[in-house]
């Protein structure tokens, strides 16, 4: 009996936060969702309307979603074409020695502020800064740069994954492979790729939802570019109800997102 | 003391004050029996304080940036420490971008006293956020110009609803290495943008359709536009085009004002709309830029003291009110800020002695060529009654589309 109490104290509080913070939260948005404002003052009136949702079928916000997935989606596939080569060099090439100091090298930046990081791309990106100076080009503010950043920031989440998997791979395997007769790119494709696809999946959930959602970096590299995130910030000063149907999109498009996942496999390589 | 209570509850607390954000508090649109003012516009009817008691500790102050310096931007620009030493009352600041932000701030009930424009005065009254002021109880407010006095802005129907905080012009910001020759016209974010080309700034808010509206004003007189606050139809539809023109040459939208020092400095934005004090903060970090009021006028503002309806600091709210209208107080924000003084013994108290002049602190003649910020209602502002203007929902509405397209 008191076992059960003590388990009951242990799950309760989180089981509590996770239903009622986060559930909660994303009910409140969804109902909200429904409403609509007063014209004059933009206070929130409780009269129930489909319009806001209606309104996302607009031209102008399928192209802002249309936008963000390219985004969200541009970002994930650097990220894995720069993650894989470098996990592969962190795991299999260098030396033990070197093999600490590379992770750290990942982790560090992970410690920086977000905001840093974003502004310093600010500077770097802007005319005469240091892209300017040794390329002697630069995007500019605008999707371009808002790629490059975001990739930046969320790469050590796609690094790490592919990193611990090809840690994993067993040697055997590939010796294996090797010794039936497989040539390199052989062995990459059919011995390799397979067992890097759940933590490349697991990798992408974080650097797809994190792009999918972001609206700090965009206002400070993005230019007049506008996302879902940043739609989201226009309208909750001005329309909430609407604000809360386009947070509702980025919830819906995760969601999706995650079930196609699941299906890899992946979600039990977090 | 409000953020302790918070704390407290914990999470569950949390989840309030997110259901609360979620949900607003609805409004009193279907009542009759508040009091009517121009436009329809329903007002609740709240008193005002009617005498001071002792300071509560603390007053969480919603401001403009610029207008409450505290010596953390620079230790040479403070006008609170001594305030909070001698009222006993701890002054919090959070600042804001744009009229919009600073309504729905004010809308969480956390803010005791807000410097609200124009354009937002009324939907705050409106909305019962804010409260008539007793004007008895702020011992400088006999030396405010008569003329900031009573406005539609900042009364209903012969109720204070504010103090008068001081005034200015938006004005047309350059970097003088890179636009030449200097522009005198707005035509240079507009009709001849091109010439700067992904180089334009402009406010990121739907207020800044007046901005358009004012160019057309002096370019395009066969719209009629007599107020860029009240736009028919057609006339909106013409200052939409002209912004949507206009993004083709946007390097970005601001409204974080150290976003845009940061952008001229750099040189990611030559040419757009800005307020003296970002002129002055650019200049100051050695950027070659100069601000000049444009020969058709400009847009502008005159801002508005007032009190949060569920303030529970009201006497450190007046108190601090009190004191950044005083003479002193407001000499300094006027120079800060680049504004002219409402309180007019501010005039003998500036470092510049020439600063009201140049800021046309007494000049009506001056200030009739700036539009103030004001809430656009379906009443026409200018008087017309053969037409229905549209209101700032529609304005929303619109700037949303052009920020989108």
């Amino acid at each position: 009996m008191s076992r059960r109490r003590g388990l009951a104290a242990l799950l309760g509080p989180p089981l509590l936060w996770l239903v009622v913070a986060y559930l909660g939260a994303l009910a409140v948005i969804f109902a909200t969702a429904f409403w609509t404002t007063d014209p004059f003052t933009n206070q929130v009136v409780r009269t129930f309307t489909l319009e806001n949702f209606a309104d996302l079928f607009s031209p102008t916000y399928l192209r802002i979603i249309g936008r963000t997935l390219l985004i969200a989606a541009l970002v994930t596939v650097l990220c894995i074409a720069i993650a894989v080569p470098l996990a592969f060099f962190m795991a299999r090439v260098a030396p033990r020695r070197l093999r600490g100091l590379l992770l750290a090298a990942v982790l560090v930046p992970l410690w920086a502020s977000y905001l840093v990081k974003a502004y310093a791309w600010r500077t770097m990106v802007q005319p005469d800064g240091v892209l300017d100076n040794a390329f002697g080009a630069t995007p500019g503010y605008g999707f371009g740069a808002l790629v490059l950043t975001l990739t930046y920031l969320w790469l050590p989440y796609m690094v790490l994954p592919v990193y611990a998997a090809f840690e994993r791979l067993p040697e055997t395997h590939l010796e294996a492979s090797a010794d039936l007769g497989a040539r390199p790119l052989a062995t990459f494709r059919r011995v390799v790729v397979p067992a890097l696809l759940p933590a490349i999946a697991a990798g992408s959930i974080f650097t797809f939802s994190l792009s999918l959602g972001d609206y700090i970096a965009v206002q400070i590299v993005g230019g007049k570019l506008q996302v879902l995130g940043t739609a989201v910030l226009q309208n909750i000063t001005l329309d909430l109800p609407f604000a809360a149907a386009l947070g509702t999109v980025s919830a819906l498009i995760m969601v999706l997102y995650l079930l196609a996942v699941r299906r890899t496999g992946a979600l039990d390589n977090l | 003391m409000r953020s302790s209570k918070i704390k407290g509850f914990g999470a569950v607390a949390a989840v309030a004050v997110l259901a609360l954000a979620g949900c607003g508090s609805s409004a009193d649109s279907g009542s009759t029996g508040a009091s009517a003012a121009p436009g329809g516009m329903q007002v609740p009817n709240l008193k005002a304080m009617d005498k001071l008691g002792t300071p509560e500790g603390e007053v969480n102050v919603l401001a403009w940036p610029g207008y409450v310096e505290d010596g953390s931007n620079d230790p040479a620009v403070d006008w609170v420490s001594d305030f909070e030493k001698s009222s006993g009352c701890k002054v919090n600041v959070k600042t804001f971008g744009t009229s919009d932000e600073a309504v729905q701030l004010m809308r969480t009930g956390q803010y005791d006293t807000v410097s609200a424009s124009g354009d937002a005065t009324l939907r705050l009254i409106a909305a019962g956020d804010v409260e008539p002021v007793n004007t008895s109880l702020v011992t400088n407010y006999p030396d405010i110009f008569e003329s900031l006095k009573m406005k539609p802005w900042n009364s209903v129907n012969g109720v204070p609803y504010g103090i008068p905080h001081g005034r200015g012009a938006n004005l047309l910001m350059y970097r003088t290495d890179l636009v030449k020759p200097a522009p005198d016209s707005w035509g240079a974010v507009f009709d001849k943008a091109g010439a700067q080309a992904g180089k334009v700034t402009a406010y990121d808010s739907p207020i800044y359709i007046a901005d358009a509206a004012l160019y057309l004003m002096a370019t395009k007189p066969e719209l009629g536009i007599k107020d860029p606050y009240a736009l028919d139809e057609t006339q909106l539809a013409a200052a939409v085009d002209l912004l949507k023109a206009q993004k083709a040459n946007i390097s970005e939208y601001w409204s974080d004002y150290l976003k845009e020092v940061q952008a001229f400095k750099s040189g990611s934005s030559t040419i757009g709309t800005t307020w003296q004090v970002i002129a002055n903060v650019a200049k100051g970090e050695k950027a070659p830029v100069e601000a000049v009021l444009p020969k058709e006028g400009a847009t502008g503002w005159s801002d508005t003291w007032m009190v949060g309806a569920k303030s529970q600091h009201k006497t450190c709210a007046y108190k601090f009110i009190d004191h950044i209208v005083s003479p002193k107080v407001n000499a300094q924000i006027a120079e800060y800020f680049g504004e002219a003084p409402a309180n007019k013994k501010a005039c003998a108290e500036t470092a510049d002695k020439n600063h009201c002049t140049v800021f046309h602190a007494e000049d009506e003649e001056y200030f009739s060529k700036v539009r103030y910020w004001n809430t656009p209602i379906s009443t026409c502002l200018d008087g017309r009654t053969d037409v229905k203007c549209t209101d700032y929902a529609a304005w929303t509405k619109a700037w949303t589309e052009i920020r989108n397209s």
